[in-house]
């Protein structure tokens, strides 16, 4: 039986699935109660200085869009921090993590960007005994109109800074959250492991507007009559997601750094794609929110059943695996070929590879042959693109299949080359490195 | 003496009084918003759709779908309507389990089609109530078009024709508007008077003028037609119903199908309708399953269809078979009627002779079978009845006793055109006498337009 205990920078959990920072997490009610469901950890809903807590707006704070069948793809939200008592929820972290000792409790912080804010937060939170602390430098709505959330994670001086104060001023380990509304996520990734952080976690949610209401032309979620945008999250931000933890897994200056994996993270496969790509954990929010905390349970036996299959005997044996795979395209083989092949046996005779095809890419699916509605695959067009195979709605009824080396290409009547080579040293490349004579 | 259900005889009160309501009510209920919205969902917007060439009147189906998932249902109709503007009874009365449901690619993935004669009912529907006319006429050509016949081919052809300008006067034998839809459809698939509510909606565009009651060959004739109008359009349907060709088929108790089924769409108390203790009904097509099944409904305790062919050879869809199955009604096949049992001027029973194919012919085995019945439906098909074209000038060509039409609807005489039932090709569809009707009222527009 595959082992799916978690140590992330010390902290550990029943199993690599924690809850992120967000309404879920706002209580010792919920926190429990997903505790009793089998989440392996939480990151405590984001805590804020001393004093009248923030208030939130009393109209709608999500947003949404749906797939087929309403199926909920992204979710938006405009609430802010944490809005109770910093003294409730101290109280509330203690007393569940004295009854949960086994589960993690990483406590989110935002305080202002002043050291006195961070150095008076940090000891009351170490008292409660949790775990560690996550730095809020995502939240893209709201409190970074007063400095601070996404404010700070925007500047990586800034991110450098706060780390170094949290570091000097507690014991606890640094969860540093990054947010996406950036340019180029491995300069605050960076900042932060200049600032000694233990981890950085990722991703925080999107700046969005999900709708418009038509009738009041009002942006949604709609608060009287007005709307602002909000944290984007749910399943369509994970490739997004994905392709920022690995920046950061592979990027030479944070290779090594722990990464606790967010982003739309629903099923066993999701989470295991994210450690594959150099998560040490994941963090999850929207599935919850949509599906209750129940979905751990699936996850749990997905990941431990998928581990036993393939022979991976602990979470080390998984993350990070794919991180070495991801490159520039400069470095992708221009000598590989693929084309695709449509399974007659499965095929519905949608017409939907051959229309894709035809009026958008390469005119190489058939919809007729001999009078008869027939979709093949025209070897001398078809470049490899994979567009098919994302349109057809059977699952592996077209694949791409690779040809051997020495087959010839149809389409440019080449033989396939054994060799690797890149746009390098490709002969179109005006920049191409010439082999030395 | 036994009451009700066990009355013998034919009698009408066979069930309890409120239980016609609910026997009667729609066979398929419409989608709400929300099954809609599902269903709607389950489209793959397929290319060339094979549904969409599958449909008689070559409705856009993907695309009206997709307008219903996307809160369009007014632009969905007028997908619909653009095509077949009938699309309302035929999102009812389309056997679409053999026509665009049974090539839904979903039905050949996973033996579930997308439900599209219930999102054509649910786009329909919407429009209809908000009485929602898409299509203005024309600016008037000055000329005036007969058509005789408010069925489905006639009622297609006169929208079509006011669309262009024209003025259309409908010529109907019966009192009523609508033809089979009225009068020849079971009641359960057009509740709540659909047939005269779409007859409504056809005429709303104007310029068309149904006047009931005149028959060709009674009232007027043909040649009249042709002397009074720019072009004549016939969709009389068939009037003729098939003999037994059984000795004692005229006696008490042997009734035409058609003629049942019409009565009960028109009975205003279903209650009082009589109906046999134990009926057999002679046929295999959609009349045969509608005449037995609502013999079921009002209370017969027997009811049997008797084919002379098997199971595969049946008009009647699958579907329709398995509604007759599910209502009670036992389908036995190979068996033709030979004789009506008469007892004191009434029918008793019917004699049957078991059938079996000859190399390519249908001949009786010689066996015998006696049904006790005490009342019997002919339903083996209609004929066309030309009587009523006699006498009316230069003849009209026929091919197999139906009028013959070339590709666009022309008759062999000039300035007239056929579709629907009574044309040669006809396929006793409502969705077919519609794009029958559709087209010949093109080339009729083409041909008094273009000279």
């Amino acid at each position: 039986m595959a082992d799916i205990r978690n140590n992330f920078v010390g902290i550990k959990s029943p199993n690599p699935f924690w809850l992120a920072s967000a309404p879920p997490t706002d209580k010792a009610y919920n926190v429990i109660r997903a505790f009793k469901a089998g989440w392996g950890g939480v990151v405590w809903k984001t805590l804020g200085e001393e004093g009248p807590p923030v208030v939130n707006v009393n109209g709608p704070r999500y947003g949404a869009i749906w797939g087929a069948d309403r199926r909920l793809l992204g979710l938006n939200n405009i609430e802010l921090i944490t809005d109770r008592d910093l003294q409730v929820n101290l109280r509330e972290i203690k007393q569940v993590k004295k009854d949960w000792p086994d589960r993690a409790i990483v406590v989110s912080l935002m305080v202002p960007c002043v050291e006195e804010s961070w150095k008076a937060i940090l000891p009351v939170v170490e008292e409660t005994e949790a775990d560690g602390i996550e730095l809020n430098f995502g939240c893209p709505h709201g409190m970074s109109e007063r400095g601070m959330g996404a404010a700070v994670g925007q500047v990586p001086e800034y991110i450098e800074m706060v780390v170094r104060w949290c570091k000097a001023n507690t014991r606890m380990p640094v969860i540093t959250k990054l947010t996406p509304n950036i340019t180029d996520v491995r300069k605050p990734a960076r900042a932060a492991l200049a600032g000694g952080t233990d981890a950085v976690s990722l991703i925080n949610t999107i700046n969005s507007i999900t709708g418009v209401d038509l009738d009041s032309f009002a942006p949604q979620p709609t608060i009287d009559g007005k709307g602002s945008h909000g944290g984007y999250c749910g399943p369509a931000v994970k490739p997004i997601a994905m392709n920022m933890v690995a920046e950061i897994a592979r990027d030479p200056e944070t290779h090594g750094l722990p990464i606790s994996g967010i982003g739309g993270i629903t099923t066993w496969r999701d989470a295991a794609e994210f450690m594959a790509l150099g998560a040490g954990n994941v963090q999850v929010c929207t599935a919850a929110m949509t599906y209750g905390f129940k979905i751990v349970q699936e996850m749990i036996a997905g990941l431990e059943n998928w581990m036993d299959e393939k022979g991976h005997a602990s979470l080390d044996d998984i993350i990070g695996r794919a991180t070495p795979n991801v490159t520039d395209w400069q470095y992708l083989n221009l000598n590989y070929v693929a084309k695709a092949h449509i399974d007659q046996d499965a095929c519905i005779k949608c017409g939907r590879c051959h229309i894709a095809c035809e009026d958008t890419s390469h005119q190489a699916i058939t919809n007729m042959v001999d009078g008869v509605r027939h979709f093949e695959v025209i070897e001398a067009e078809c470049v490899g693109c994979n567009l098919c195979v994302n349109v057809c709605p059977v699952e592996n009824c077209i694949t791409m299949e690779p040809l051997a080396a020495g087959v010839m290409d149809q389409r440019t009547g080449k033989p396939v080359s054994p060799v690797y080579a890149n746009w390098t040293t490709h002969p179109n490349n005006p920049m191409a490195k010439v082999a030395a004579e | 003496m036994p009451e009700g259900q066990f009355k013998d005889g034919i009698a009408g009160g066979r069930l309890p009084a409120d239980q016609y309501a609910e026997n009667f009510s729609d066979l398929h209920p419409p989608l709400d918003h929300h099954e809609a919205l599902v269903e709607s969902d389950r489209c793959y917007f397929c290319y060339d759709a094979p549904c969409m060439n599958a449909c008689p009147t070559s409705i856009d189906i993907p695309l009206f779908i997709r307008q219903i998932s996307t809160g369009n249902p007014i632009g969905s109709a007028k997908t619909i309507f653009d095509q077949n503007i009938l699309g309302g009874m035929c999102a009812r009365v389309c056997p679409t389990e053999t026509l665009c449901e049974e090539v839904c690619v979903r039905e050949v993935a996973e033996g579930k089609p997308v439900q599209i004669g219930r999102l054509q009912r649910y786009a329909t529907d919407v429009a209809m109530a908000e009485h929602k006319q898409f299509y203005p006429r024309a600016e008037s050509t000055g000329k005036s078009i007969a058509v005789v016949g408010a069925g489905p081919a006639g009622l297609a052809a006169a929208h079509r024709l006011a669309r262009h300008g024209h003025e259309v006067t409908i010529l109907e034998a019966r009192p009523k508007a609508g033809g089979l839809n009225e009068y020849g459809i079971a009641a359960y698939k057009s509740i709540d008077n659909f047939a005269q509510a779409e007859v409504d909606y056809v005429t709303g565009i104007g310029g068309i003028d149904i006047q009931n009651g005149k028959a060709l060959g009674r009232d007027y004739q043909l040649s009249d037609l042709i002397r009074n109008y720019d072009a004549v359009f016939l969709g009389m349907g068939l009037g003729g119903v098939n003999a037994l060709r059984a000795e004692g088929e005229d006696a008490d108790g042997v009734t035409n199908a058609v003629e049942f089924i019409a009565e009960l769409r028109q009975a205003s108390d279903l209650a009082s309708l009589p109906v046999g203790r134990r009926v057999v009904v002679i046929g295999g097509g959609m009349t045969a399953i509608d005449a037995a099944v609502q013999s079921k409904l009002l209370g017969a305790e027997e009811v049997t269809i008797c084919y002379r062919r098997g199971q595969e050879h049946m008009n009647a869809s699958e579907f329709e078979q398995d509604l007759a199955a599910a209502n009670g009604v036992t389908i036995r096949h190979w068996l033709q009627p030979k004789r009506v049992i008469v007892e004191n001027g009434k029918v008793s029973g019917i004699e049957l002779e078991y059938t079996a194919m000859n190399g390519d012919k249908l001949v009786g085995t010689g066996e015998r079978l006696t049904l006790t019945a005490d009342q019997v439906f002919k339903a083996i098909g209609q004929s066309f009845v030309l009587a009523a074209l006699n006498g009316s000038g230069a003849s009209i060509e026929l091919e197999a006793g139906r009028i013959k039409v070339d590709a666009e609807g022309r008759t062999s005489l000039a300035n007239v055109w056929a579709g629907g039932d009574c044309i040669f090709g006809g396929d006793d569809l409502t969705v077919s006498a519609v794009a029958q009707g559709r087209d010949a009222a093109e080339s009729i527009n083409r041909s008094l337009t273009q000279g």
